[in-house]
């Protein structure tokens, strides 16, 4: 892997600030941003235990990339919209997505707002802004710069921010998204998480361009690299594009540098394919250790409130999944609702074919 | 009434919508300066502008993609894929992404648009410009299917489809875009989507076709009335969802059935008509069912003729069905 040429930062792993950079954030708002990076990894972490323990069938986890979610998140109005990846559970939190809300998805059961029709981690929420995330990688890129492009026709002031990895980039949908995006000049942020893995591929084998941000430049406008690990250079960044996007500036590709901690999703085992001393070495960057040091410094957080922090946050998602886990599932009939606004004779038909089978009627 | 074209129809419909609903915007490769590689659309940038009336780059994956997230975001986007033999690169955000919103988001979201785009063989355009691929959309949860036979269906057709809350594959026959005309009132109206017409009354034989096909059926129906054999033509008009009663309806009156339609046989929308009238008529059945369609071969240029149904063929069936 090419050694990054200094991605935008602002607090060094050490926890160190660039203070001519510093947005100067109000303390609660400073506070909101550590509580939801550690609510995330805790959610993160209890999921993992219970897709072990076989209570979810499959979760993907975003451990390590929780600036890079929440930091972005932050930078956008409520009404702004999220098209989502799928490894963004943080974001969803941040815009107001209940943790119940996930763990429902993730059972597919009758409180799902997606009805028990997908496999977990594809969540979202219409009422926050934030699309669902769909499995085939980088189809919501041309989707959310149409998305954004709406927007710019309807002059709703209305910013879209589309999440997508370092793998998406080489699919068709990312180029496509790109020149559509820079041809109109939508208002849009193209977020790549480049977290340095698509599942066993290396972002070394993904392109041989080295990084993401230059190929905006081929796209006609403005690609930025970011420390991804740095909550606080995330927001600037993302702030700044959102706000270049609402006075009508065009889009702008973030590179937002990170690291995937764990497996692409629970299904996987990266110790197959790649060295733990990469991770290793990574875990040292951690965004989440990395804030706390820069709230200690500030004099904002102590290690008792930290304590206090992590046990309130590991207890509020396993409360969240105990909800989930006792509501029962969707009911037969609404297989058939939603795959048109109006269901067709066939799927009467098979309505009521299925009933007999479940013994309904 | 005046009489015009089929090409004409549409585009009076697409106008009418236009002028109707400032939500409804055209995307296509060389739509707009031009006026479509048919002319369709001539006039339609200089009347709404722009940004209405949208010369894209040339990507249908591009085109496609943008247009489900300006549905998705409020607008009712009509893209245009020049020939549908070029619709593939879109194809996994037509049956993932565009069929699926609805349903993978929990109704949360959904994608009113409708794709217009050419289809069918007849026109000397070999393997790249002669497809029909209602097949593959027919067989995508989530989508509606559309191919109009004539102008006042057309335009009605295409009103309907724009208003629809679903995202609605709109295959024009293009070989009969110019050769068809017919009475078309001038102000907007809508024809149901999911209703078959009967276009001609019949006793003996049940004629199912759509598109460019219909009007080989009418031949076919016509040329056999000579011999005594009386067959009711069924122009399809919704490949999905389709008008199984009014089949049923048919073929419980006369007792055969042919089907009609210029893609490949195997797995082509005559088996499904097929297997439905099996599945509930066939002790009204005199004949086994036959279809008239094209081979399972690539769409041929020099042997076009060959590879297409056409009246001749049909009678042949009728033959063999009332024969049986």
């Amino acid at each position: 892997m090419k050694e990054f040429e200094e991605p935008f930062q602002i607090i060094a792993p050490d926890g160190t600030c660039r203070s001519d950079l510093d947005p100067n954030l109000e303390e609660d708002a400073l506070l909101n941003l550590y509580r939801m990076m550690v609510l995330t990894r805790a959610v993160d972490t209890t999921s993992v235990i219970l897709q072990r323990q076989g209570k979810i069938g499959f979760y993907v986890p975003s451990t390590g990339e929780e600036a890079a979610q929440i930091g972005s998140a932050y930078a956008l109005e409520p009404s702004d919209l999220i098209v989502a990846a799928y490894r963004e559970p943080g974001a969803a939190f941040l815009r107001g997505m209940p943790v119940e809300r996930l763990y429902h998805q993730a059972c597919g059961n009758a409180k799902d707002l997606l009805k028990g029709r997908q496999m977990p981690s594809h969540f979202g929420d219409g009422s926050v802004n934030f699309v669902p995330a769909s499995s085939p990688v980088g189809t919501q890129i041309p989707i959310a710069v149409g998305a954004a492009w709406a927007s710019k026709m309807k002059k709703d002031g209305r910013v879209t921010l589309v999440y997508f990895g370092d793998g998406a980039t080489s699919q068709g949908d990312f180029h496509t998204g790109m020149n559509f995006a820079g041809v109109y000049r939508v208002p849009i942020v193209l977020f790549c998480k480049n977290n340095q893995w698509a599942i066993s591929c290396p972002f070394s084998k993904q392109t041989a361009s080295g990084s993401i941000h230059i190929k905006a430049m081929a796209y006609g406008f403005e690609g930025r690299q970011v420390d991804g690990n740095d909550v606080l250079a995330v927001y600037v960044a993302t702030q700044q594009a959102v706000a270049k996007a609402r006075r009508g500036g065009g889009p702008t590709l973030l590179e937002v540098l990170t690291y995937r901690i764990g497996p692409h999703s629970t299904s996987d085992d990266p110790r197959r394919y790649r060295d733990q001393a990469e991770v290793d070495l990574w875990k040292q960057k951690d965004p989440i250790d990395r804030f706390r040091i820069y709230l200690e410094q500030k004099g904002l957080w102590c290690k008792e409130d930290d304590e206090r922090l992590c046990a309130e946050a590991e207890a509020h998602a396993k409360e969240a999944f105990d909800v989930a886990e006792n509501t029962p599932m969707p009911p037969v009939e609404s297989l058939f609702e939603d795959v048109y606004e109006t269901p067709t004779w066939n799927l009467k038909e098979q309505d009521e074919f299925a009933r007999l089978k479940v013994g309904q009627t | 009434m005046p009489e015009i074209t089929l090409l004409q129809a549409l585009s009076q419909g697409l106008w009418a919508e236009m002028e109707r609903d400032e939500r409804v915007v055209l995307l296509g490769e060389d739509i707009g300066h031009a006026g479509g590689v048919f002319v369709l659309t001539k006039g339609f940038q200089e009347h709404f502008g722009e940004d209405r009336v949208i010369d894209t780059p040339l990507s249908e994956g591009g085109i496609i993609g943008t247009s489900i997230g300006l549905a998705l975001n409020g607008l009712r986007p009509v893209p245009e894929i020049q020939f549908v033999d070029f619709i593939y690169p879109a194809f996994d955000l037509i049956v993932n992404e565009m069929a699926k919103m609805r349903y993978r988001t929990g109704g949360q979201y959904s994608v009113p648009m409708v794709v217009r785009s050419p289809y069918g063989g007849g026109i000397r355009g070999g393997h790249y410009h002669s497809q029909s691929p209602e097949a593959y959309f027919a067989h995508t949860a989530g989508l509606k299917v559309v191919i109009p036979s004539n102008p006042y269906d057309a335009k009605g057709l295409l009103i309907s489809s724009i208003r629809d809350p679903d995202p609605v594959i709109f295959l024009e026959p293009k070989k009969i875009y110019r050769a068809v005309r017919g009475e078309v009132p001038e102000e907007p109206y809508m024809v149901p989507l999911g209703e078959a017409k009967v276009t001609r009354e019949g006793e003996d034989l049940t004629l199912i076709g759509y598109g460019t096909m219909l009007h080989v059926c009418m031949e076919a129906a016509e040329a056999v009335e000579k011999e005594g054999v009386s067959c009711e033509v069924i122009d399809l008009r919704t490949i999905m969802p389709f008008d199984l009663d009014t089949i049923l309806g048919s073929v419980r009156k006369t007792g055969r059935l042919v089907i009609v339609h210029e893609a490949p046989k195997t797995c082509g929308f005559g088996a499904e008509i097929a297997a439905q009238v099996s599945e509930r008529a066939l002790l009204s059945l005199e004949a086994p069912i036959i279809r008239v369609t094209g081979f399972d071969t690539p769409f041929p240029y020099s042997l076009e003729d060959v590879y297409l149904p056409d009246a001749a063929s049909v009678v042949r069936a009728i033959h063999q069905s009332m024969n049986f």
